[in-house]
């Protein structure tokens, strides 16, 4: 407002054009709208993801059976109110204490989650390299270097699983390579080994890791490694200090991308593995299709969705606080 | 040319502060012909310049000029094609930047959005390994010096462009290097907290006794900061004076018409003796006079340049003892406040003047309006003669 002492003849009507309009039909209408675009994803996903794990999650405390379906019990409708009663009371909990009592089940948890782990910081060990040499490389192959990486997607995952097959056989193209520059006599045997399972998934999720890598790279300001060089720190150091650091979270996006599904991995340690290597995806395969036991693999499969609950929560909270950060 | 004591009066120490004029003074920083390209393009082409030690030093001139490729090689950032750079006697070649004891306040801050502004000013203390409590005693003399005590914790996105500006220039004294290289460093600053900020950034270098080097393309914050300027244009330097001198004393007609604005007057040498200088000006259809010592022969082709301030104007027919006497009609009029400028079309030319009034009084009784016909004149030693 301005201090000089002479009456300002606009200032009434300034006030009455600032007083609040007391329209309320337009708001409303973009309300009713909002929701509707908001309930499309919901219903979605309630329809398609929801009831099928409510179905799953029924199924695992049910009995299993030699019928169609193969457990009980079933709910019947037309029971009424006691069918439903009946069918409660019939639920339980036995397959979970299954699950707690044979040690093949918790060795399969346990050695999934040791061979997401070790595969995770292995693709990590791998990528960051690639990645960092792709944000430094000149601006106008970089979309080139992208391609390459994103082209293995455009082949089918089994068939480039089943490709690995041909190279680590003990008479598979790797060996053959080997003893033909005279590194080995004998052949190696890779093959159903975790180490093949450790190849597959390191190979298969690369461009996972890749991606959410360069991208932070990428961002990163030339200028900052020259402030730190300025002020004292060589380049060895200034990767440490700044690029590292500053690259967090991608290789925290990253880890998550690789981790979440190596964990439930099935086709890689199937078609790689063999049968000496333990994975939960594979054991939940075999209880399902060749032991026919709904209710345990059932069961398996919800306390595999409990143990992955907890780093997905981690991964969506802190892509949630970096969006913040961004806004 | 000779020099003229035309230094703003910046206090007594400033006043006096003048090595450049010692011979016997070693300068702190010596480019010796200095070349920098890059493929074809020639950067910095054969460059020599002494900046003496407590030394305010300005490089100006436009973008694409060299000014910041210049700072770079001294920063470590660039390495000369040709030519040598010496620190305190030694020669810069070959030491990577991280071995450097100047240190640099980036145009874009270069903050480490990872760290606190403590952490951002303990950065280059930390690299030489010094002890924690006296890292610590530091950084609080920092952040006090910079006024962000209450900051210290913050990261640099929670800061407003003027408190990360704070925190640059604090991370880039922390170390009290030998030189502090500023590259453009208020560019980003709204024109109030930047006139503020020169200000303090020159009462920082009296008070911490450092030799400063400031790019800049801004001719006014040159001239306020700085106790010299080198004008730079393709690559080459065109003139290193002092600011007064720079405004006064142009050595060329890039120079002049550069920093602040100028009118010139082409013409022709009638005659040049006992110091003053006698032309014609077809141009302005007029003939001038001018204080100058250059030997000049009768007929060279001068241009008499002579800053709008300069020259005085007036609806009266000015004095009979006015020398350089010209009338025109009012074209445009443009009222900034402090300063009227008025463009005046001379009678019988199409040559435009422009002159500025300064306006001491809140009213005048018949104030310069738009078609007036007034009259203008100035001394013989008001205007400098260029060569053409």
């Amino acid at each position: 407002m301005t201090d000089v002492l002479t009456p300002d003849p606009e200032a009434p009507r300034a006030i009455a054009a600032a007083s609040p309009e007391t329209a309320a039909g337009p708001a409303d209408a973009g309300r009713w709208k909002r929701w509707l675009l908001i309930a499309v994803p919901y219903l979605w996903l309630l329809a398609l993801f929801l009831a099928p794990f409510a179905i799953v999650l029924k199924i695992s405390l049910s009995q299993t059976t030699i019928a169609q379906p193969p457990y009980e019990p079933l709910l019947d409708l037309s029971a009424g109110w006691q069918g439903l009663v009946d069918f409660v009371s019939q639920l339980d909990l036995e397959n979970y204490s299954i699950l707690f009592e044979d040690e093949l089940y918790v060795a399969s948890y346990l050695s999934s989650l040791k061979i997401a782990t070790i595969s995770t910081l292995l693709t990590l060990a791998i990528a960051y390299p690639m990645a960092y040499g792709m944000a430094r490389a000149p601006k106008n192959i970089r979309p080139t270097l992208l391609m390459a990486v994103i082209l293995p997607f455009w082949t089918s995952l089994l068939i480039r699983v089943y490709a690995w097959i041909g190279i680590l056989n003990p008479d598979g193209l790797l060996n053959a390579f080997l003893m033909w520059a005279g590194v080995i006599r004998e052949p190696l045997y890779i093959m159903n080994t975790e180490t093949a399972v450790y190849i597959g998934i390191v190979y298969s999720y690369l461009p996972f890791m890749v991606l959410p890598l360069y991208s932070s790279l990428e961002k990163l300001d030339d200028t900052l490694l020259e402030a730190a060089a300025d002020l004292g720190s060589p380049p060895w150091k200034a990767f440490w200090q700044i690029t590292f650091p500053l690259s967090l979270p991608g290789v925290v996006a990253g880890c998550f991308l690789v981790f979440i599904p190596a964990v439930g991995e099935f086709v890689i340690p199937d078609l790689l593995g063999g049968s000496e290597t333990l994975m939960i995806g594979k054991t939940l395969y075999n209880e399902f299709f060749l032991n026919r036991d709904w209710p345990v693999s059932s069961a398996i499969a919800v306390l595999l969705l409990l143990v992955l609950v907890v780093p997905i929560a981690i991964y969506n909270n802190l892509q949630a606080k970096e969006l913040e950060g961004k806004a | 040319m000779a020099l003229k004591p035309a230094q703003k009066a910046l206090g007594p120490i400033r006043r006096s502060f003048a090595p450049w004029l010692d011979p016997s003074a070693v300068p702190l920083i010596r480019f010796e012909n200095v070349v920098k390209r890059f493929g074809d393009f020639t950067a910095v082409d054969d460059v020599s310049l002494d900046i003496h030690q407590r030394e305010f030093f300005a490089l100006l001139g436009p973008s694409g000029c060299g000014k910041t490729t210049l700072m770079r090689m001294l920063a470590g950032f660039e390495a000369p094609t040709s030519g040598r750079i010496t620190l305190a006697g030694k020669d810069l070649a070959g030491v990577p930047p991280y071995r450097r004891p100047v240190n640099m306040m980036f145009q874009s801050y270069a903050l480490f959005p990872h760290m606190t502004v403590a952490q951002n000013i303990a950065f280059g203390l930390k690299q030489d390994g010094m002890p924690k409590p006296e890292m610590e005693a530091r950084v609080a003399e920092m952040l006090r010096l910079v006024k962000l005590e209450p900051f210290a914790g913050r990261k640099p996105h929670q800061l407003s462009g003027g408190q990360r500006q704070r925190v640059a220039l604090a991370r880039s004294l922390a170390k009290k290097p030998k030189v502090l290289l500023l590259d453009e460093p208020l560019g980003a600053l709204d024109k109030k907290l930047r006139e503020e900020t020169q200000f303090e950034l020159m009462d920082l270098q009296q008070e911490l006794g450092l030799t400063f080097l400031i790019v800049t393309h801004d001719q006014e914050e040159a001239m306020t900061v700085a106790d010299r300027i080198a004008v730079m244009n393709h690559g080459k330097l065109v003139q290193v004076a002092t600011p007064g001198e720079i405004y006064e004393q142009p050595n060329c007609r890039y120079v002049a018409d550069f920093i602040g604005d100028i009118n010139l007057f082409e013409g022709s040498v009638e005659s040049a003796q006992g110091g003053v200088v006698r032309l014609k000006s077809a141009e302005a259809g007029a003939e001038f006079t001018a204080a100058s010592d250059a030997e000049l022969q009768a007929g060279a082709e001068v241009a008499l340049a002579i800053r709008p301030e300069k020259m005085r104007v007036s609806l009266e027919p000015p004095p009979p003892e006015a020398t350089n006497r010209l009338a025109g009609e009012v074209w445009d009029i443009a009222y900034l406040g402090d300063w009227t400028i008025l463009l005046i079309k001379l009678d019988g030319t199409d040559k435009i003047v422009r002159v500025s009034r300064a306006n001491v009084t809140r009213s005048e009784a018949r104030p310069i309006g738009w078609d007036d016909r007034v009259f203008l004149w100035f001394a013989p030693d008001a205007g400098v003669l260029l060569r053409s």
